[in-house]
């Protein structure tokens, strides 16, 4: 009854649309991610809706991110709709790159998007990209090993006892391994996870006069714990394993727990891709009882560059792709678990949604993240698992090869800390501080 | 026997060649060159300004220059003697008289007409991964750990796959180049009784000399700047940063365009001292 | 004339070479065959060899995804495109150099080579500036340019060293004959270059194809050839392997089998004098 409305409403809206605007065709680079894959699979409903085509460019993440950063700061041209994530939009709509998004049609309902995404892909109290869906980080375990190890998972644990657990689960001679972290070098891969990780040991990235602190005993601990702890616990080959990786394991059911993205919930609960849909429980990211919890925040935006010819239709796209009708499409057609989670309050006041088995953790996860004031001790940055300043990504994705290699054994953490000090200092000379 | 008619011809056939490459080593050359003595960073503003050599100071003594440097060398070298000594005793083999060698001379040249990444993204995850990759279950099946390839062996892995691609090229030069050698001469030394291996060293291997030299020149100049297979696999972690990666990582991961054009100026000269060495050893082999 | 040969080591040979081959393509068999598994069959554990159910809903899901026509069009535009320019430009240089050659053809040929070791990375954002300048980002003309002074030195170099492997006297022969320059080019030169010809445009249409930094970096949605294509398929959530394979398989299917078809030509022409 409902979805018929909704499809009458929707047939009316694109009679209107389609004899009032002229067709465009908007070219949108975006991530192979899953939600958006869905989203490619989907592009029809729009074009029915409004008359515009859409070219789409779908690369894997480390290219698509090379690619459209070269675009925008050359001003290339080249997409009317970028897919970026919270890192770049401050940055980008600071330097007047990116067209803003406050005057979105009312029923688009602006004030629904989640305070945390809309704060994160904000500058100046100016939105620049409306969150596709948005993510922080939560432990997933194996709800029948953590019995079997005769333990039971708060909801906040601390980091200690699920060293514990993890240790407790491990049983390598069956390949169960207790936990399964990001080891893979990349500012968004293992260094998301262990600068989000440091917040909850009390480091930071820099003083407030972006000194570099990774000659800290708070870095020192944060990183010979997780080494510690992957050496006891985690899987071979964990250097080379990212969310992928990872996600791949703990669904072949060689995790015990897992430490990643609030998305991952919907991967690994599915029944037709996990062979543990119906044994996995969720809990928030550990914390040390410093007063921060070590869960990041995340969203993938979509963004309009500033010069594009086709700004009125690009923004039609992203009224469509973020709105509370394209999370009712998606439901329609694959069931509410495989909506995009995490951008807007209104999905999560859903009835429909609340039976989803994840979506409260994600919520309180989401809601606990605080990037404006993510450390113990004071920082001059804003982010929870990055520093929002340019230079970020190059330098954390060289001390992350740092911290991989030790992870790897290629080296000590003390070796890896001095190292990372180093570059950093380095890159900040440069960059000018 | 050069008229003056043909050589002024000649000229003018030359030219569009010529002005077509000089325009294209020149104009981004002239950038590379300007930008490495701006301070210029894209998502800070753009053009900051002149610094005079900063970046080239800060270039060189950054602690991952020199380790990309001998990254780079030791990939550009494994590889070429893997596949120079496999392409020799491949293309002798290949050379024998046997049943279906059209099909094997297919199946070996194989691997070059696939596109780096390809390669790179089938050896990482099909064969290289330590949970589900073919070698993992090989080891697993002589009851041995797996080896996790790209982080424990990552540069005996990277000159793998970079080997397995370049092999089908050195061995179709040299078998042709086996080919062309002088059948009845081998076949004098055979009836002399010289023995297989001084056959090989004292008649084989000098004809082939100069079919060694255009692979290695060849193959040089194309493993100076392997970038796909890096990018795909390791993404210059666990010491395989090599001097091609180190400035992508300058231009496009940190934004700052001034270092990483120092970067490629210095990569520049690393060519060309390549180059030059190369012409020194081997060069003479090319007069003709 | 043929080497005289027992049979049993002409067995010996032919196990050998064939054992050595098969390990050498085997990658690539490996890859075409997890193509038509499921993306279980494909990571299971002992591996499946032929024993699973074929299918082809790898190829059916990526074809739904990404317009594989449309990627592939591209890079037979841009590939041919690049080659035949390369081969009208390198054509006139190379005979010049052969034929009347100076003391500084072989710096000139040298210098030709060392504009390729320029690294790509260095001077992206230069050449970026100019595309955008000239209006090239995203076609298919401006990848046509770039691919074709990339490989141009490799041309030149190539159609150099085959020419010179032609007698002069022939050349002279047709000059006696009252033969202008562009017939002597035309229809001497050109029919006896014809093997050369061939296998530097079948190794440049390789490279062209396969060139995965400048195919990647100046294009979107319009001119994106097979490389692009691949690059939305490496490493997404979930499990790959299957689709990876399919869209490899796709990406290399058309290159690989012209040059099954043209090896001969291939290898005939690939000796870049190294055979006197």
């Amino acid at each position: 009854m409902y979805l018929r409305h909704a499809l009458c409403a929707s047939a009316a809206l694109s009679l209107i649309a389609v004899g009032s605007a002229q067709a465009d065709t908007i070219t949108i680079a975006t991530v192979n991610n899953g939600d958006m894959i869905r989203m490619q699979g989907l592009t029809e409903d729009f074009t029915e809706k409004t008359g515009h085509t859409v070219e789409w460019v779908t690369l894997e993440e480390n290219v698509l991110r090379q690619r459209v950063t070269t675009d925008i700061t050359t001003k290339g041209g080249q997409f009317d709709i970028m897919t970026i994530g919270m890192y770049e939009t401050p940055i980008w709509g600071q330097n007047g790159w990116l067209i803003p998004l406050n005057d979105m049609p009312a029923e688009y309902d602006v004030e629904d998007i989640l305070p945390a995404m809309r704060g994160g892909l904000s500058y100046d109290g100016t939105l620049y990209a409306a969150p596709f869906y948005g993510e922080s980080s939560m432990i997933m375990y194996r709800t029948d090993l953590m019995e079997a190890a005769g333990l039971e998972m708060p909801d906040a644990p601390a980091w200690d006892f699920v060293a514990d657990a993890a240790r407790k689960m491990t049983d390598k001679d069956n390949e169960i391994y207790g936990i399964c972290l990001r080891g893979k070098a990349g500012w968004g891969e293992n260094m998301a996870f262990l600068t989000a990780t440091s917040n909850a040991f009390g480091a930071r990235w820099f003083d407030e006069n972006w000194t570099p602190q990774f000659d800290s005993d708070a870095w020192k601990e944060t990183l010979t714990f997780y080494l510690d702890l992957m050496a006891d616990a985690g899987p071979p080959g964990a250097s080379n394993n990212g969310f992928n990786e990872n996600l791949s394991l703990f669904q072949q059911g060689k995790c015990g727990m897992w430490i990643d993205a609030t998305v991952a919930a919907s991967f690994v609960t599915s029944p037709d891709d996990s062979t543990v849909a119906d044994k996995v429980g969720f809990a928030l990211a550990p914390d040390t009882g410093k007063g921060k919890r070590g869960n990041w925040l995340w969203a993938w935006a979509l963004a309009i560059p500033a010069g594009t010819d086709n700004e009125a239709a690009a923004k039609e796209f992203i009224n469509w792709a973020t709105s509370k009708e394209y999370i009712e499409l998606v439901a329609s057609n694959e069931g509410w678990a495989n909506v995009p989670p995490g951008a807007r309050t209104s999905l999560y006041e859903n009835p429909n949604y609340a039976e989803v088995p994840f979506a409260k953790m994600t919520l309180e996860s989401i809601l606990s993240a605080d990037p404006l004031n993510p450390t113990v001790d004071p920082v001059p940055y804003v982010g929870v698992q990055f520093v929002a300043i340019p230079e970020f990504a190059g330098i954390a994705t060289e001390v992350g090869q740092e911290f991989s290699a030790a992870l790897a054994g290629q080296q000590t953490a003390e070796e890896a800390l001095a190292k990372a000090q180093a570059l950093t200092a380095d890159a900040m000379e440069a960059a000018g501080y | 026997m050069a008229t003056h008619h043909s050589r002024s011809a000649a000229r003018l056939m030359m030219t569009p060649a010529v002005v077509l490459l000089l325009g294209w080593m020149l104009v981004p050359l002239t950038m590379t060159l300007y930008f490495s003595f701006k301070r210029y960073l894209p998502l800070r503003g753009g053009d900051l300004g002149w610094v005079g050599f900063e970046n080239y100071t800060r270039f060189l003594t950054s602690s991952a220059f020199w380790p990309s440097v001998q990254s780079t060398l030791i990939i550009v070298g494994g590889v070429l003697i893997i596949t120079v000594v496999l392409g020799v005793l491949l293309a002798l083999l290949l050379d024998q008289p046997m049943w279906g060698q059209g099909i094997v001379r297919i199946l070996v040249i194989a691997p070059f007409f696939i596109m780096p990444t390809v390669s790179a993204l089938v050896w990482k995850n099909m064969f290289m991964d330590p949970v589900n990759g073919l070698f993992a279950h090989l080891w697993k099946a002589f009851g041995a750990e797996p080896v996790v390839w790209l982080s424990e062996a990552s540069m005996p892995s990277i000159i793998l796959i970079v080997s397995w691609q370049w092999l089908p090229f050195a061995t179709l030069i040299l078998l042709t180049a086996i080919q062309s050698l002088d059948s009845e001469q081998l076949e004098a030394a055979e009836m002399d009784g010289a023995p297989a291996l001084k056959r090989f060293w004292f008649i084989i291997l000098p004809h082939l000399s100069r079919a060694i030299t255009v692979v290695i020149l060849i193959q040089t100049i194309f493993l100076l700047s392997i970038f796909a297979e890096i990018f795909v696999t390791t993404g210059g972690a666990f010491g395989t940063r090599t001097l091609s990666y180190l400035i992508f990582q300058r231009v496009l991961e940190s934004q700052n365009v001034g270092l990483g054009s120092a970067g490629g100026v210095y990569a520049i000269i690393l060519a060309n001292i390549v180059a030059l060495f190369l012409m020194r050893i081997v060069g003479k082999n090319l007069d003709a | 004339m043929a080497r005289s040969i027992t049979p049993r080591r002409k067995t010996l040979n032919t196990s050998l070479a064939w054992a050595v081959g098969l390990l050498i393509f085997f990658p690539i068999l490996w890859t075409v065959l997890t193509s038509f598994k499921t993306e279980a069959q494909a990571i299971a554990s002992p591996p499946i060899f032929l024993n699973f159910d074929w299918t082809l809903e790898n190829y059916a899901i990526v074809q739904e995804r990404s317009d594989y026509m449309r990627f592939l069009w591209n890079s037979v535009i841009i590939a041919g495109g690049s080659t035949l320019l390369g081969i009208v430009i390198a054509v006139p240089a190379a005979w010049s150099m052969a034929f009347v050659p100076s003391k500084r053809t072989k710096d000139i040929l040298l210098w030709m080579l060392s504009t390729k070791m320029l690294p790509a990375v260095g001077v992206l954002y230069p050449i970026y500036l100019l595309f955008i300048q000239m209006g090239l980002l995203d076609t298919r003309i401006g990848l046509t340019i770039v691919l074709m002074l990339i490989n141009l030195p490799i041309i030149i170099w190539m159609l150099y060293t085959y020419f010179r492997e032609i007698p002069v006297e022939i050349l002279e022969a047709a000059r006696m004959d009252g033969a202008s320059l562009r017939e002597e080019i035309l229809f001497v030169l050109t029919p006896m270059a014809i093997p050369g010809i061939a296998s530097t445009v079948l190794l440049n249409i390789i490279l062209a194809w396969n060139e995965a930094f400048w195919t990647l970096n100046l294009t979107a949605a319009k001119a994106a050839p097979l490389t692009a294509f691949i690059a939305s398929y490496s490493s997404p959530e979930g499990l790959f392997y299957a689709k990876l394979s399919a869209a490899s398989t796709m990406a290399i299917a058309p290159i690989l089998i012209l040059g099954w078809f043209s090896q001969k030509q291939l290898v005939r022409g690939l000796t870049f004098g190294a055979v006197k």
